[in-house]
Formats: C-alpha cells, sequence, structure tokens
C-alpha cells in the first residue's frame, strides 16, 4: 500500500471509530489549532518570508489573523449549526416531528495553493474539523518551506490519524485522487480543477472548487479617484498580485487613464517607497517558471511605468500598462502577477458587455459614486462575488459565501458556509405508529373517494398559523364552555 | 402576466400531429441539441427569465398543464408502468404541483437580496447575498417517476434559468406526452423538452451547461465524469439498497400496511422504497404473516387482476429482477410471472446476505426479509453496505429510533413510515454517496441559483482604511489585532482591511 493509501485508510479507520464527531472534540481540536497560531508565529512567519518574501506583519495580516477569526467563531457557533433545524409541517406531518440534521460527510480531501497558502489550506480544515470529518490535507508543494512547516506542526497540535498532512507533488496528488473520498475542496486552476473533478466523478464524490478568472474592475468617472486607484493598488499587488480575486485588469473611460495612472503611482511610490525591490513589504514571484510566464504576457501591449525584473530574485517590479487591447496577451490568462492592465471603453454599456464575453469571473469590482452604476453592474453581470468601491475584503465577512461561479469555481465557504459544505444535511421525519386512520387513503385498493381525500391533505396550503390559531381558541371556547357547564351547574 | 406563450413552430406542430395519430416521434440526436442550447443561450442572455412576473407565468402554466391534462398523464403512465390512477395523480401530478404552488408563493422572498451580518468594519457598507440565475441548465428525469422527476426540478430550474429537459427513454408514452405540452405551455424560446438515450447523455452534457440535473438508477458517474469536463456542477439523485429495519417493539398491523404500501407501489419501481427488511427474530413470523395478509386486502388474491398494481417498465428489467428471483432465498408469497405483460407478483422471500438479490438493487416488487438479533446487529449491517438513499426504522421505542438514526447515514431517515420524507416540499430530498446536491422547494431554487455575494462600500472613512496599506507597521497590527478581539467578543470577527 502506498504511503498516500495508507494516510486515508487511517483516516478512514479513525473516522470510523466516531470519535470526530462529539462537539466537545470538535470544540477541542479547534482549540488545539488556535494555539498553533498563537505558539508558532515564527516558524510560520520564516517558512512564508523564505517561500514568498512576505514581511511577518504582512504574512499576519492576511493569512493567520483571518484564520484566528475563523476559529474563535467556529468555535462559538459549532452548537448552533450541528444542532437539528426544524422545518414547516404540512397538514399530514402535524404531528410528526421534521427536521434537518447536518452530520459529518466522512474523509475530506483539501488540496491547498501557494499563494496564501495557510489561509486556504487551513479555512476549509476548520470546517472539515467543525462538521466532525476527518480530513487528509495536501499543502501545495510549490511553497516547499511552508509546506514543511505544516507537515511538521499540524501532527503536534490536532489529531494525526483523523487530520494527516501529506506532502508530495503531481505524482503523489494523483495516487491520492485515486483513493475514495466524501468530499474533496480543491484551490488552484481551472486546468487541474477539472481533473481533480473528474478523478472525484469516478467515485461520484462531491467537489468544492474554488478555481479562478480574470477579476474585472470598472472605474467610473464619477468618483474618488485617488481612493480608487490606492485601493485597487493595494489589492492588486499585495502578494505581487498572486492572489485569485486580485482586481486582474481595469476598465475606464479614456479620459480619465491617464490620471488613473497618475494615481496609482503615486499609490504604489507611498506604499512600496521608490524602489520596490529594496522594500521588505512588497513580495516575490513564487518561482522563475511564473516569472518568465509574466513577463512573456508584456510582449504586446504599452508600459506605462514598471516592467523592470530581476530573475535570480524572482522579482517583478509594480507595472501598469495602458491602452491594452483585448486581444493582447496579457488579457488571455489570468495574470496572477503585478501588472495591471488598463483598457479604455466608451462607458459602462461597453464595460458590461465585454465583461459578459468573458467567463464569469470569481470577483467583480466597480468603482462609482453613483448608485445606478452600481446597481447595474451587479445585475446585468455574475461573478463569484462583488464588490463596490474596494478590493478583496468581502473575503474577510465570514456571513458572506466565498465561491465561483462557472469556469471560476462551485461551492462556497468561509464561516457557517464551510460547515454546511462539508456536511450532509440529511432530511428526518420522526413519525408514530398511530392515526393510522389518515394513512388509510393511501393504501389500495384505490377509489375515487381516497383520492379525494388526498387531494385535500396533501393540496390545502392555509396559513396553518392564523387558522390554526383561530380553531385552536374556538375548541379551547367549546371545551371552556362544556367545563363550565358541567362544574357550575 | 403573460396570457400564454407563442404558439410551436410550423415544424414542431408537424412533429406533434404526427405524434397524435400514431407515429413515434424521432429521437433527438446531440447535434438537434446544440441547436437548442443556442437558441436556449440567447432567449436567457436576451434577460427574458429576469422576471418575476415571467417565472411566476411560467410556474402557473406548469400547474395549469397537469390540471388540464390529467387524463393523458393518467393515460401515458397507465400504458407506461401500468400506473394506478391513483399513484400517477398524488404521486407524479399533486407532488409536482405542490412544489410549483410552493414556489410560486415563495418566489418573491427567495428573489429578495438577503442581508447579512456585519462585522465591526463593515457596520457602515451594505452585506447582501443575492440569488442570480446560472443560465442553461439540464435536466434527466428517471423512468420510477418520470413526471415528478422532471417536473420537479424544472419547477426549481424556472428560478430565472433556460432548461433542457430529458425525460427517461424507457417511458416512451409520459416522454412523448411531454414532448407534445410543454411547448405550448412554456417559453418555446427558454425551455425545450428532447428525447435522447441513456448512452447519448453523456455526449449532450459535453455541449456546456450550467448545471445539470440527473437520477437514475444508475450511471451517475458516467455522466459527473462528462460534466467534469466542462466544470459543470451536478445535481444527482441516485439510488441504493434502503434498509428498513423492524424492531420486536411496534405495531405489526400497521407497521406492515405502511411497508406494504411503500414496497410494492408502482410495482416496487421506486427509488425511496425500502429495499429489505432487517426483521428482528422475535416478530419475524408475525411479520411474514401479517404480510401475506395485507397483500391480500390490498391487491386482492391475483395481483393480477388488480387495478392498483403496476407493471415492469421493459423486458430487460423484468428479466433481471426474474433471474435474481430464481437464486435467491426462498419464496414465501409468490405467483405467476408473467413475460408478455412484464408482470411480476408480488413475492417476498427469506434471504441470506451472499444471496445476489443482496448484492443488486432490485427493481421489482420483492421484498427480502432477513433476521437480525439486535439493533446493534442491524446498524452493524447496514453500516457494511454502502449510504443508501433512505433509513428507515419501525419501533415504538424512542431510543431504539434515536439509535438508527444517529449511528447509520443516509440521504434521509424516516422512522415508522416511508417515502414521505422525500415527498415534503420543506425537507432537502439528497443522497449522500449515492448523490449531491439535493432538491424540493428553497433548496431547488438555490440548487439552480448562484448565491453571489455582494458587499457595497462607500469611499468615505479612507482614514480608518488607512491601517492596512503598507508600509505595513507593527502598530498598525496591533490595532486592527485588539480590533479584531473586540470584534470577536460581540460578533464574528472583524477585518479593518
Amino acid at each position: 500500500m502506498s504511503r498516500e493509501q495508507q494516510a486515508v485508510a487511517r483516516a478512514r479507520k479513525a473516522f470510523e471509530t466516531g470519535r470526530s464527531k462529539p462537539l466537545e472534540y470538535r470544540i477541542h481540536q479547534l482549540q488545539n489549532l488556535q494555539r498553533l497560531f498563537t505558539e508558532r508565529q515564527k516558524e510560520i512567519s520564516d517558512a512564508i518570508n523564505k517561500d514568498l518574501n512576505r514581511s511577518e506583519v504582512g504574512m499576519q495580516m492576511f493569512e493567520t489573523l483571518g484564520l484566528e477569526g475563523e476559529i474563535a467563531l467556529t468555535i462559538k457557533k459549532v452548537k448552533e449549526w450541528a444542532a437539528p433545524r426544524p422545518v414547516e409541517k404540512n397538514l399530514m406531518t402535524l404531528s410528526d416531528t421534521v427536521y434537518i440534521q447536518p452530520e459529518p460527510l466522512g474523509v475530506v480531501l483539501i488540496i491547498g495553493a501557494w499563494n496564501y497558502p495557510w489561509a486556504v489550506t487551513i479555512q476549509p480544515l476548520i470546517g472539515a474539523i467543525a462538521a466532525g470529518n476527518a480530513a487528509v490535507v495536501k499543502p501545495s508543494e510549490v511553497c516547499i518551506h511552508t509546506a514543511k512547516v505544516m507537515e511538521e506542526l499540524l501532527p503536534v497540535y490536532i489529531d494525526k490519524e483523523l487530520y494527516p498532512v501529506v506532502c508530495g507533488g503531481v505524482p503523489e496528488t494523483q495516487e491520492l485522487l485515486r483513493q475514495r473520498f466524501d468530499h474533496i475542496f480543491y484551490t488552484g486552476n481551472s486546468m487541474v480543477g477539472k481533473v481533480i473533478m473528474e478523478a472525484a466523478a469516478k467515485h461520484l464524490t462531491p467537489v468544492t472548487l474554488e478555481l479562478g478568472g480574470k477579476s474585472p474592475c470598472y472605474i467610473d468617472k464619477n468618483c474618488d479617484i485617488s481612493i480608487a486607484c490606492r485601493r485597487i493598488a493595494w489589492g492588486k499587488y499585495t502578494n505581487c498580485g498572486q492572489t485569485c480575486i486580485a482586481p486582474d485588469y481595469v476598465l475606464c473611460e479614456p479620459s480619465i487613464q491617464d490620471r488613473v495612472i497618475e494615481e496609482v503611482k503615486k499609490s504604489i511610490k507611498e506604499f512600496y517607497t521608490d524602489n520596490p525591490k529594496t522594500c521588505t513589504d512588497y513580495g516575490r514571484i513564487i518561482n522563475q517558471r511564473h516569472l518568465k510566464r509574466i513577463m512573456a504576457l508584456l510582449e504586446d501591449s504599452t508600459v506605462a511605468f514598471g516592467g523592470e525584473n530581476d530573475e535570480s530574485n524572482c522579482y517583478i517590479a509594480p507595472t501598469v500598462l495602458r491602452d491594452v487591447k483585448p486581444e493582447a496577451k496579457v488579457m488571455q490568462e489570468e495574470i496572477f502577477g503585478p501588472l495591471l492592465p488598463i483598457l479604455p471603453v466608451g462607458g459602462l454599456d461597453e464595460a458590461i458587455k465585454f465583461i459578459n464575453k468573458g467567463e464569469k469571473p470569481l470577483a467583480l469590482y466597480v468603482f462609482s459614486s453613483d448608485d445606478k452604476v452600481i446597481n447595474r453592474m451587479r445585475d446585468e453581470t455574475s461573478s463569484g462575488g462583488f464588490l463596490a468601491n474596494d478590493c478583496l475584503v468581502h473575503f474577510s465577512v465570514s456571513s458572506l459565501p466565498f465561491g465561483g461561479v462557472g469556469n471560476s469555481g462551485m461551492g462556497c465557504y468561509h464561516g457557517k458556509f464551510s460547515f454546511d459544505q462539508l456536511s450532509h444535511l440529511r432530511s428526518c421525519l420522526i413519525k408514530k405508529l398511530k392515526m393510522e386512520g389518515v394513512n388509510n387513503m393511501r393504501y389500495p385498493p384505490h377509489t375515487p373517494k381516497k383520492l379525494g381525500w388526498a387531494r385535500f391533505f396533501i393540496l390545502k396550503n392555509f396559513d396553518l398559523g392564523w387558522v390554526g390559531r383561530m380553531v385552536l381558541l374556538a375548541v379551547l371556547a367549546v371545551v371552556a364552555a362544556v367545563a363550565l357547564q358541567k362544574y357550575l351547574f | 402576466t403573460m396570457s400564454s406563450p407563442p404558439s410551436p413552430s410550423p415544424s414542431r406542430w408537424f412533429k406533434a400531429l404526427r405524434t397524435r395519430l400514431g407515429e413515434p416521434c424521432f429521437k433527438t440526436c446531440p447535434v438537434e441539441c446544440v441547436d437548442l442550447l443556442r437558441r436556449a443561450r440567447i432567449a436567457f442572455q436576451a434577460g427574458r427569465t429576469l422576471t418575476e412576473g415571467f417565472r411566476l407565468a411560467q410556474l402557473e402554466a406548469v400547474v395549469r398543464m397537469l390540471e388540464e391534462h390529467e387524463c393523458d398523464f393518467v393515460d401515458a403512465l397507465g400504458r407506461d408502468l401500468h400506473k394506478p390512477r391513483f399513484e400517477t395523480v398524488v404521486f407524479e401530478l399533486i407532488t409536482v404541483k405542490n412544489e410549483a404552488l410552493h414556489a410560486i408563493s415563495n418566489l418573491k422572498k427567495w428573489m429578495q437580496p438577503q442581508s447579512v451580518e456585519k462585522n465591526l468594519s463593515t457596520t457602515l457598507d451594505e452585506c447582501l447575498v443575492i440569488s442570480e440565475p446560472l443560465g442553461v441548465v439540464f435536466i434527466m428525469g428517471n423512468w420510477c417517476s418520470p413526471v415528478q422527476m422532471c417536473l420537479v426540478p424544472l419547477v426549481g430550474a424556472i428560478a430565472a434559468n433556460c432548461a433542457l429537459i430529458s425525460p427517461s427513454e424507457y417511458t416512451v408514452h409520459t416522454a412523448e406526452l411531454l414532448y407534445r405540452l410543454v411547448p405550448f405551455y412554456l417559453d418555446n424560446e427558454c425551455f425545450h423538452v428532447i428525447q435522447a438515450g441513456v448512452n447519448d447523455l453523456p455526449e449532450i452534457v459535453e455541449l456546456k451547461f450550467d448545471h445539470v440535473f440527473f437520477t437514475n438508477r444508475e450511471e451517475g458517474s458516467r455522466i459527473a465524469v462528462a460534466a467534469a469536463q466542462t466544470l459543470t456542477p451536478v445535481t444527482l439523485i441516485l439510488g441504493g439498497k434502503n434498509p428498513c429495519y423492524v424492531d420486536q417493539h411496534c405495531d405489526i398491523a400497521t407497521t406492515v400496511q405502511r411497508i406494504t404500501w411503500a414496497r410494492f407501489h408502482n410495482a416496487g419501481q421506486s427509488l425511496t422504497a425500502p429495499s429489505y427488511i432487517l426483521c428482528h427474530t422475535d416478530v419475524k413470523a408475525r411479520l411474514v404473516q401479517a404480510l401475506k395478509c395485507c397483500l391480500m386486502q390490498f391487491y386482492g388474491p391475483d395481483p393480477r387482476e388488480s387495478r392498483s398494481f403496476g407493471r415492469i417498465i421493459n423486458l430487460n428489467i423484468f428479466h433481471r429482477t426474474k433471474d435474481m428471483l430464481w437464486r435467491s432465498g426462498k419464496v414465501v408469497v409468490g405467483g405467476k410471472v408473467t413475460e408478455a405483460e412484464k408482470y411480476i407478483p408480488t413475492v417476498l422471500t427469506e434471504v441470506a446476505e451472499s444471496d445476489p438479490i443482496m448484492q443488486q438493487d432490485i427493481f421489482g416488487p420483492v421484498l427480502p426479509i432477513l433476521t437480525v438479533n439486535d439493533v446493534e446487529e442491524a446498524i452493524a449491517f447496514i453500516n457494511k453496505q454502502e449510504k443508501p438513499l433512505c433509513v428507515y426504522a419501525y419501533s415504538t421505542n424512542t431510543k431504539v429510533i434515536s439509535r438508527l438514526m444517529s449511528e447509520t447515514s443516509s440521504g434521509s431517515f424516516c422512522s415508522n413510515d416511508c417515502i414521505l420524507q422525500s415527498l415534503m416540499v420543506a425537507l432537502p430530498f439528497s443522497g449522500v454517496a449515492c448523490g449531491m446536491g439535493s432538491l424540493h422547494g428553497r433548496y431547488s431554487f438555490d440548487t439552480f441559483s448562484h448565491r453571489k455575494a455582494c458587499l457595497l462600500r462607500g469611499t468615505r472613512f479612507e482614514c480608518v482604511t488607512y491601517l492596512r496599506y503598507p508600509p505595513y507597521e507593527d502598530r498598525n497590527l496591533s490595532l486592527m489585532t485588539w480590533a479584531c478581539t473586540l470584534s470577536q467578543k460581540s460578533q464574528g470577527w472583524c477585518q479593518i482591511m
């Protein structure tokens, strides 16, 4: 048996003992996970720094702060989420108990990504633990140091049989995919997403795919351009553009293009000083292969500023491209790097048309002070998430479902959505062996009279609440009258 | 509201006329589907399905279609499955009508943007979840409940999508009826009924839809793999072997009536019927006796003469079921098998776990009974098998019911009755391991929509937002962390980003 097979088999066996089910156990594991982040900040930071050149403060802000919040929320709410959820009854089930019971699925496979390794790998794990599942965690092999730290640290804090960490590259992932899971959670790109979905389909395993796409950003001419550009620059150049929801490209009218370029340049200077290469807060491209890919995208576009790069250091300067055409190379794939193309468009209509021609993106941004513009953009386009007048932050609102649609993915998570995504919501109808009289109408031999009764009981959908109260009142009145009569006279 | 949809095109009229004259309708080939899909997409992109008025009109049209053509449906299902009128009306027509009426009265509420809880930093912003249509969906029904399993998802899809519907090719008359009727009731550009063979379905799925719904007893994997090629989300409701535990403490008479009805309606061809009984040794003899009496009561001494008893859908499945019978257990109640009519009489057998009948799905009015010594044994047996669509338990002891529910896993659970939990509008109908995704009521609507998260901010209060910009300073981080802990004490977590 291969190493991967063994890990999965052990996880399943551990799940079948039932120890991941009790609420106390789930909360205990989550508390341990919380301790990992408070006690081991240094090791986590060092590894991320080696992988992505992210400063310690930057790391905390983008990875661990969010996770700590999510863990705290989950610990607080898991009892409520795991409780049976009553549903409305109909006339036939009035005397029965009807509810939906959330149950764990079993063994979940979580495949992480390299751009925010802790955030995108641990967030689904939190949901998996909260729902009572076992989970096999496969961190991305591209962020070498972080994967190693995960492999070392997670077993120290949380149950190593229920939540094994399996590291490896493509062959190891393929071996994992040959095993049977009860749910597969993948963050990454669409190509690999298809392969994973196909492998899952053979076992009829449901999947959650968090993929990417080109997230458009429309800047209306009626808006505070300097604040807009500052937020866009922050959204774009954080982590050197390697964010699945980074604003991929900007659409604006030609009249404001120069101003936009000016403001973005100003913001970059404010954030990363005149020489971003020496600034500790500016990141690096993950590896040389990606650097070469990104630089190749520049070929047929005009650089407004930036464009410097240092292959040996995996450095690309924050870059803005102007007057980009839809056929340009940089518009054919998700950039995932610090290049910001600006496409001039005639106005909102043209922008909406252009956006709808492409695949549905993971996020869509619009900057405007006019509500009408915002509403039109929201109603006439489709995307995983929609954000007006800012970038990225909808990721941090745990009451909003985070997920894609179409080519940008399927399923969603964060907060309660993680819990529901990794649970099975089982319908339960608890009846008694009494009141058989009502049931008689469905048994053969079938007669028209029985059919009439069936129609009445199933289709009568009146507001039971109001009528029920009236009926109850009437019945009580009768009973009271009878009682009065009996005892007073 | 619309008065009625425009008349079907001349070619559709011609085809409809030919069907009325008794000639069979042509099978829709995949090439034709490309064109239908294109038309549906154009109609969707034109925004036709977005208004509440349009959606309500379509739902009301579905209700009208079922009411006005009740006799046609009863007739078609009678010819396909020898389904008695009662079963057709109650399980095929009324359940769909119920769904449609529920959707009509709740559509406005479902279409509203939902406000969600805000955290400290977004108190001045709007946080909403909006339900958006997906586009064009593909619905493939099954032959056990041909009308129910095509039209219940259609009601969900009408939540602003366009749809291609493919009723099962086995139920020939019902498929043709739907093919004929739908153009007269629903919008002709947005909704199309096709007649595709089960082998062509994966090819059609690969044409790229925005969601695919499939239900049947088998073939689920092929459809899921085809959908994976185009990253299309899938909802599958497949079959399984549904166990039914009968405890020694239960009212045998009532139990038997409910089980018999559930198992033998539609000649046993149902996804949610109990597939086998795990009976406590103490009550086994009484159970078998009671079952015999009940069968007599429902279907008379010769079920073949009864108008309430159905037939197997086709010879292929008939032979499969017949073959399984002769190699399994002991027949306790039986009769003559008639191939010409595809009639299998009601049969009970006493089986062992290794018998062929326990290895495959049972497609007919056959009820195997296994004996167990106690609840533990029953639970262990159930957990050894694949997770079924439903688990049933009959007992007057609530502890037994609780144990069976919490120690097994299945799509749904029902105690002291069968099937009803899969017909309720408020409960999600779904499988686990034998399916993914769910149906009914609000769940149908959500299955065929995308819930888009929307955060609408303003450009004021940049003085607070500045905390997140580089150059990153420890001071700012401390401030944010402190704000987070504040927010954690009250609600959610905070990110002043």
